[in-house]
């Protein structure tokens, strides 16, 4: 690893680190008020299609709206399959397979 | 898609340990194209073999790795690098609260371990079990061995990808980090059974999508908290009855 390396791993361990565990260290003595407990059931779904919207539409900072983008067609087919049949590796297995396709043969 | 019942009379902590690996599996064939990107990437970025290995064995969180492997690219600090991992990791923060209920009759090194392997992925399949009525006192061995799958999994296709991306290196050009997009969207599915939840969803996107010039991803954090409190506002005249369109 080069010497320049160690600061920017060490910082971002950190980081990730102390986000993750000090709630979680504190735990036993928080008691969580129950607005809170019903907020917390919105944050999975929230956050990630956050993160998902802009993955699918924005291509180097622009809005790509069309048929030629893969990521919109294979959103829709993993959404379409996995609203259907309700099963998290068939939707992740079509939503790839329908994006590769794409991606190849336009 | 919820995770099925296996809920067992005689659960074992090895039972739930495997249960949780198991039924990670599904997240683990979204995170092998994206891992193996990573490694691809990494070297022209400017990673070495033994900074990207390091970087996937101690931060262990892709979002943010494939961030950073971008700011790295363009130059940037390593200030900049390290404040921007801390935006884009502020959702494990949220995670976390979410498990304070399961996790705080624990004791430190299990909250430390946990919270080391906390991701999007894991959160996901162990809430969901924590959730089930059963009264196993072994649940957080489900978390772990979920965690465990997810962790090995992502060492093994950094290292993949680190040896692809001699051998191919155009590998990062197919798009493979799709993946995560196709994976995400089937997590996000199971929870769009109420109104106030698929409100929820639409804010999140349409907000990102307005936010997303914000700079170091900010934007994310800005449309879920909008969309958080979208759904709970709905959710709160719901319950009062109060009719809206």
């Amino acid at each position: 690893m080069n010497h320049s390396e160690w600061p920017l791993i060490g910082g971002m361990t950190l980081v990730t680190f102390l986000v993750r565990y000090p709630v979680l260290a504190m735990s036993g003595r928080l008691k969580l008020p129950a607005s809170l407990l019903q907020a917390l059931n919105y944050v999975p779904p929230a956050v990630l299609t956050a993160i998902v919207v802009p993955a699918v539409f924005v291509e180097s900072g622009e809005l790509w709206l069309s048929w030629h983008n893969p990521r919109i067609v294979g959103a829709i087919a993993a959404l379409t399959i996995g609203c259907w049949r309700k099963h998290l590796l068939l939707t992740i297995v079509v939503g790839m397979g329908a994006f590769l396709l794409w991606q190849i043969f336009l | 898609m919820a995770i099925a019942a296996m809920a067992t009379p005689k659960t074992t902590p090895w039972r739930e340990f495997w249960a949780g690996a198991r039924h990670t599996i599904p997240l683990i064939v979204g995170a092998i194209p994206f891992g193996i990107i990573f490694g691809t990437l990494a070297q022209t970025n400017g990673l070495s073999w033994a900074g990207a290995a390091a970087m996937s064995a101690w931060v262990f969180a892709g979002s943010s790795q494939f961030i950073a492997l971008g700011l790295l690219g363009t130059g940037s600090p390593v200030g900049v690098i390290v404040l921007t991992t801390l935006v884009v990791n502020l959702r494990h923060l949220l995670y976390a609260v979410g498990l304070v209920p399961y996790l705080q009759h624990l004791s430190q090194g299990w909250k430390a371990a946990l919270g080391f392997w906390l991701t999007d992925e894991t959160f996901m399949v162990a809430i969901q079990r924590y959730r089930q009525p059963d009264p196993s006192p072994y649940k957080h061995w489900f978390q772990l061995g979920s965690a465990l799958a997810m962790y090995g999994n992502w060492q093994l296709c950094t290292w993949l990808g680190l040896t692809l991306g001699q051998s191919l290196p155009n590998a990062a050009n197919w798009g493979l980090d799709f993946a995560m997009v196709a994976t995400f969207i089937g997590m996000t599915i199971p929870y769009l059974t109420t109104r106030p939840m698929v409100a929820t969803v639409v804010v999140a996107g349409g907000t990102a999508l307005l936010a997303r010039s914000l700079p170091h991803q900010l934007g994310i954090m800005v449309a879920a908290i909008a969309a958080i409190g979208v759904g709970v506002t709905l959710e709160n005249w719901q319950k009062r009855g109060v009719s809206h369109p």
